[in-house]
């Protein structure tokens, strides 16, 4: 086997979420997990925005709260909605945001299960992501990247997290080979994030696994695999 | 549910024999239109040499008789009597109620009242709670905290609504009042989690901290954890709208650690998990819960499994619970759990849950005793039917839409409403939002509801006629005044003539609150609420054609009233400011930046004027887009 097709790196299928047919051992490396997840011990805290689960919240209120103010996007299918006036209907802006944000993640599971849990190697607590709440995997990437990097600066303050502040162990992670992504899909089989088309990856996404990229090997063939299979 | 506090705070008692509550006056003018008839002057009748020394003992017997009286009504009243009555019903007054802090300023309050305990303050416009009122307005607690350390040494209670409270200020007032108790904040903002923690390391003597529907910043401090350890008097926690992140080990402690406490509200990050533990230490104890989140937790340690959750016999501890809420991100699944407490609450709270009618049906089965029932729209009508079968008690109700929206589906309807006026004819308070209304079941309700006290209907579409007549809601609203003999609020909607309320002048005659909005025809509309209604105290337009004419038919009224605002109407410059000219105690601001800009005559479509009275000058905060006129 060929060094280039051990290595193992994060990054998105060629051709920007091309089908199985990326899958000659060609890895085409877009941007590696890695260097989403800053791990550096500089990183300002406050710019992640105090915790990974408030700082997905408030991008998600923050966008509804947009929507709820400007004049709703002209759908083709029904007919143009009226301009919103401000403060119409008289439903308080805290109630308006709730069930906003309750809303989309009540359409998002009516679909089907798109909360995975997200475990990475080192870190003592799982965290929960809705798949539907992105894209693309790159938005998924980015998405981790900054729950994870402000569990390493331990925003939670609860005696686990001092634990994981010990130096020593984060020393390791940044001295340690670049991350790399897994997840287990619904046939319970651990694949390598990004082979897939992005759809298709939410719809087996079960759970997700942060892990070093050092273990990771032997995954990648049978991934690339299960993709021929499915795409036949 | 807070409604027991909240109403206090919205709803002035019902005595219509008493002077304005919040201008407690000094002057002859203020005096001219107090309704009540007695003479001024102290009427004793005694020798002028043995004046002095039977006041004094009359002010004594008063002393005593007077601090019986509770009601502020009756206090006002009984102020009016003559000077010694002033003086000890000053000196006797522990509950203080301001309606508009812009009314009275801190330091007139603290010298006539000197021996307060409980502060009631309400700051700005309710308007504001719906995005018209800029940030910034005003109704700053500041000057407030700093005349109270000074005057108010056994001042125990604050409760604020839509006041603008700074973390300082928080600090400040713990700082200056140690032995403080109870702290209630409604519709407040400008303080974050740094001042709440200051607040609770500092009050040792802490009973109450109630914070609701306000906006608390995330200064990413553990505020749970500032609360002093060791046994604590806490009675009532409620945090709900808190939305930052709350450090649990620190909850459990403090809940262990409170064996007063009766009322626990948590917010949406603790999961259902978290409240089992905390309903196994208090559960028995606890006659107000919100839930938190109610479902399972994102954040689950590694390598455990997701515990068991005892879903059956959580609750069956909970004997005292009467109000129930939260819900905050139900899996509905779970819900089940509560049916051991359904058949004891009396307040159940399902207005951030996004649950349907066949989900609803199994829970309002079990709760005969319901007084009080927040809910969202999603039950549509079939779940309101389900309500009116089961909950004759019913006292209050309000069904949210969870589509805030114009042009949204609007599963509610008059079916529901008719519905709930067949089942439940002890209804006094019903907020209701939906799309399509008739005229029919609004009087439906006014005939089956004869105890109403609030109504507020809102269909969401403006000007929305009838859908199944086409006319316009007139005869519906006119029947609500008419028949319903106690109301004192109304809030309006639909297509609106004058003729709607030329009805309210005509019948509405102990309406004290009104809220009009894209409704009338002319002048005349404001014109005949005006003339006819004489108990009314606050009354909020927007987008009405309403103009000067109207404006200026009311002079006689404004004293009487605690304020009138009218945003979007057609008011101009000129108008506001004759009404300022010719009635020097009440302040008119007109808010928005344009209206200088405007000619004099110019009608202000876009802008919103404010109105109050006030026994002091035009307040100095106000910012650069207020004009006091």
């Amino acid at each position: 086997m060929e060094f280039e097709e051990t290595e193992l790196r994060l990054g998105l299928p060629g051709n920007g979420g091309g089908g199985g047919g990326g899958g000659e051992g060609e890895v085409v490396r877009k941007r590696g997990f890695s260097e989403t997840v800053d791990l550096k011990l500089n990183l300002s805290s406050k710019d992640s925005g105090g915790g990974g689960v408030v700082d997905l919240d408030e991008k998600v209120k923050a966008v509804q709260k947009e929507k709820n103010l400007l004049p709703s996007a002209a759908d083709p299918a029904k007919p143009p909605a009226k301009a919103q006036v401000v403060g119409w209907p008289p439903v308080r802006s805290f109630r308006k945001n709730i069930m906003a944000t309750q809303k989309s993640m009540s359409d998002e599971s009516d679909k089907g299960a798109a909360f995975v849990k997200v475990s990475m190697d080192g870190a003592p607590y799982l965290r929960k992501v809705d798949l539907r709440m992105y894209k693309t995997y790159q938005d998924l990437y980015d998405a981790l990247g900054k729950m994870f990097s402000s569990f390493t600066i331990g925003n939670c303050g609860s005696q686990g997290m001092k634990d994981f502040m010990n130096e020593s162990k984060l020393m390791d992670l940044l001295n340690g080979s670049d991350y790399v992504a897994t997840y287990e899909d619904k046939d319970g089989d651990w694949m390598l994030v990004g082979d897939v088309p992005w759809e298709m990856f939410v719809e087996s996404c079960k759970r997700l696994r942060i892990m070093k990229g050092t273990e990771a090997i032997g995954l990648a063939p049978r991934a690339m695999e299960k993709c021929k299979n499915r795409t036949n | 549910m807070h409604h027991d506090r909240a109403d206090q705070m919205s709803e002035d008692e019902d005595d219509h024999r008493s002077p304005p509550s919040d201008l407690e006056f000094t002057s002859s003018e203020a005096r001219n239109y107090s309704t009540v008839g007695s003479g001024s002057g102290s009427g004793s009748g005694v020798p002028e040499s043995q004046a002095p020394y039977l006041d004094q003992v009359l002010d004594n017997v008063l002393d005593n008789v007077l601090q019986f009286l509770t009601s502020r009504q009756d206090r006002n009243a009984a102020s009016l009597v003559c000077k010694s009555w002033y003086r000890v019903e000053a000196v006797t007054r522990s509950e203080l109620f301001i309606g508009n802090c812009y009314a009275v300023s801190p330091a007139r309050a603290s010298a006539r009242f000197t021996k307060v305990r409980s502060l009631v303050l309400k700051g700005k416009p309710r308007f504001a709670d719906f995005n018209l009122l800029p940030q910034g307005w005003g109704a700053h607690f500041s000057p407030w905290v700093a005349s109270m350390a000074k005057a108010y040494s056994c001042l125990e209670k604050v409760h604020l609504k839509r006041m603008s409270v700074t973390d300082v200020d928080l600090e400040n007032l713990a700082k200056s009042l140690p032995g403080f108790k109870e702290l209630v904040l409604v519709c407040c903002e400008g303080f974050g989690t740094k001042g709440l923690a200051a607040f609770v390391s500092l009050c040792r003597q802490l009973r109450v901290l109630d914070l609701i529907e306000s906006e608390v910043a995330d200064d990413e401090m553990d505020w749970i954890s500032h609360f002093p350890e060791g046994e604590s008097c806490l009675e009532s926690l409620i945090f709900d709208c808190v939305e930052c992140l709350i450090n649990f080990q620190a909850l459990e402690r403090l809940v262990a650690n409170s064996p007063s406490m009766k009322r626990l509200r948590l917010n949406r990050h603790v999961s259902i998990g978290q409240l089992f533990r905390l309903l196994k230490i208090r559960g028995p104890q606890l006659t107000h819960l919100g839930t938190g989140s109610f479902s399972l937790s994102d954040l689950v340690p590694q390598g455990d499994q997701e515990p068991e959750l005892d879903y059956a016999s959580a609750f069956t501890a909970c004997k005292s619970l009467v109000c129930l809420s939260g819900f905050r991100e139900i899996v509905p699944d779970y819900l089940p759990a509560i049916y051991p407490v359904c058949a004891n609450l009396t307040s159940l709270n399902f207005s951030y849950a996004n649950i349907n009618t066949e989900q609803l049906r199994p829970i309002i089965r079990h709760c005969h005793n319901l007084q009080i029932f927040w809910v969202l729209d999603s039950i549509c009508d079939e779940g309101l039917q389900a309500v009116a079968a089961t909950c004759k008690e019913l006292r209050e109700l309000r069904v949210f839409p969870i589509d805030a929206r114009e042009d949204s589906e609007g599963p509610v309807s008059e079916v529901g409403l008719q519905a709930i006026s067949e089942g439940c004819p002890k209804l006094q308070s019903i907020l209701y939002f939906c799309q399509r209304m008739t005229n029919a079941a609004v009087k439906a309700m006014s005939k089956n509801c004869p105890d109403l006290v609030v109504f507020r209907l809102c269909i969401m579409e403006r000007h929305r006629p009838d859908h199944v007549t086409g006319d316009p809601m007139d005869e519906g609203f006119g029947a609500i005044v008419k028949n319903c003999k106690k109301l004192t609020r109304l809030a309006v909607s639909g297509l609106l003539t004058d003729k709607a309320f030329s009805y309210i002048g005509k019948y509405g005659k102990l309406v004290r609150t009104l809220s009009v909005a894209f409704a009338g025809n002319s002048d005349m509309g404001l014109k005949y609420v005006l003339e006819g209604c004489p108990r009314l105290q606050k009354l909020e337009i927007r987008d009405s054609p309403f103009g000067d004419v109207a404006l200026l038919s009311g002079l006689h009224q404004y004293y009487n009233m605690r304020f009138l605002w009218m945003s979007s109407c057609r008011l101009t410059r000129q108008g506001c400011q004759r009404v300022a000219r010719e009635m020097p105690h009440l302040v008119v601001e007109l808010i928005g930046s344009n209206w200088e800009d405007m000619e004099m005559d110019d009608v202000a479509e876009k802008l919103s004027m404010y109105m109050y009275r006030s026994v002091e000058m035009p307040r100095e905060d106000a910012p650069d887009f207020v004009t006091i006129m």
